[in-house]
């Protein structure tokens, strides 16, 4: 039942080599071309074109994304000089309105120093015409007095 | 029945005659069935090819990839372009070829000499095989570094030449000899033990043999591109 037939025999054996080999390696070297056509070609082509555009968009992905970064340093950059800048302006005008303040408040006290002086000048003169007025009543009524007290000797 | 079905036949063969011509009938039977479902099977694969792979074609997709990874680090990022569908074929081949004859009860048809199995357990395929790799390594060689490609020989030192020329036998000789050895060996294990045993514990054997089936495929397409690269690798 196990018929073991190696070598010697004229008919088979297992290294009968005969016209089975160029034939199989023709058929291998046909296969190889219908293959190439059939398979590694258009799946090649796939395949490379996917890696190409995946590859492609993550080129554009990390330029989009240093171009975002840039942009964010850019705006962080005005955005501090436009913080600076809002300072100044604030500052500025609070200067302003201090010099503004404190001239107003210059004008006033002028404006009252010049008033309360002209009102005590006033006030002066009223007194001292009134003064003169007393002492001339006075004078005018010891000379009534004198004259009287002459007459009624 | 069981007898019968179990019977083992070495180095019977099924005999075309083409006028002076005689072919192992058996071989190209089997290897034509095998790359037939191959070829369909990757027609069907490839017929609507999408950017968004679905089903075959991502299956396919991953043997292209696969195929193209191992081409590319044994041969190098310079050529392997040009010997991938070489190396993918005899891979392709190969595997479909022995796992093919692994997988199909072929026993069960019956032919009047020989019996049908693995093409690469019939030594004329592996040496064809074997052949072809030497060839292209030669013509990688000499198209890519011209004469130059001799000084492999004499690399690192003179004294190698007598071994690197030797090395040309020997490589097409270990190539078809591993891969018919293992495979036929397989076949023959399988096929005592079926008729020894004929349940259950052929089955471990069975998928031993499946692994050796596709790590044999393996091997031989590695080494394929590995003597190709080795051709066309630059010393400096």
């Amino acid at each position: 039942m196990l018929a073991f037939n190696f070598f010697g025999a004229t008919e088979g054996g297992l290294f009968d080599i005969n016209a089975t080999l160029p034939l199989m390696a023709i058929q291998v070297v046909a296969l190889t071309y219908i293959l190439n056509s059939l398979f590694f070609k258009p799946v090649g082509n796939v395949v490379e074109k996917r890696e190409k555009f995946v590859s492609n968009n993550i080129i554009e992905a990390k330029n989009k994304l240093s171009e975002v970064k840039k942009l964010e340093a850019d705006l962080l950059t005005q955005l501090q000089s436009a913080r600076t800048e809002a300072q100044k302006i604030v500052s500025e005008a609070e200067n302003e309105s201090d010099k503004l303040y404190k001239e107003a408040l210059e004008l006033a006290n002028n404006e009252a120093n010049a008033s309360k002086e002209k009102a005590r000048l006033e006030i002066e003169s009223q007194t001292s015409a009134a003064r003169d007025q007393l002492s001339k009543q006075a004078n005018d009524l010891s000379e009534l007095i004198v004259n009287r007290l002459i007459l009624e000797k | 029945m069981l007898t019968n079905f179990a019977a083992l036949e070495v180095g019977q063969h099924l005999y075309w005659q083409i006028g002076n011509i005689r072919l192992h009938g058996q071989v190209f039977l089997t290897s034509w069935i095998l790359l037939g479902a191959l070829l369909v099977f990757i027609s069907l694969g490839t017929k609507k090819m999408e950017n968004d792979p679905k089903g075959l074609q991502n299956l396919l997709e991953f043997l292209w990839d696969y195929i193209r990874d191992l081409a590319r680090t044994q041969i190098g990022e310079k050529v392997y372009r040009d010997w991938m569908p070489f190396i993918g074929t005899l891979f392709l081949f190969v595997f479909v070829s022995n796992w093919g004859g692994a997988l199909i009860p072929w026993r069960l048809i019956k032919l009047p000499s020989g019996e049908l199995g693995a093409p690469t357990a019939d030594i004329n395929t592996t040496i064809a095989l074997a052949l072809l790799v030497s060839l292209s390594y030669f013509y990688a060689g000499l198209s890519n570094k011209g004469w130059r490609y001799f000084e492999y020989y004499v690399h690192p030192t003179p004294i190698m030449l007598p071994f690197k020329i030797l090395e040309d036998f020997t490589k097409p000789l270990s190539l078809s000899f591993r891969l018919f050895g293992n495979i036929l060996a397989d076949e023959l294990v399988v096929g005592v033990l079926v008729f020894l045993v004929p349940l259950i514990l052929p089955i471990p054997v069975m998928f031993l043999g499946l692994f050796t089936s596709a790590i044999q495929a393996l091997i031989f397409a590695t080494l394929a591109a590995y003597y190709i690269g080795e051709a066309v690798e630059e010393h400096h």
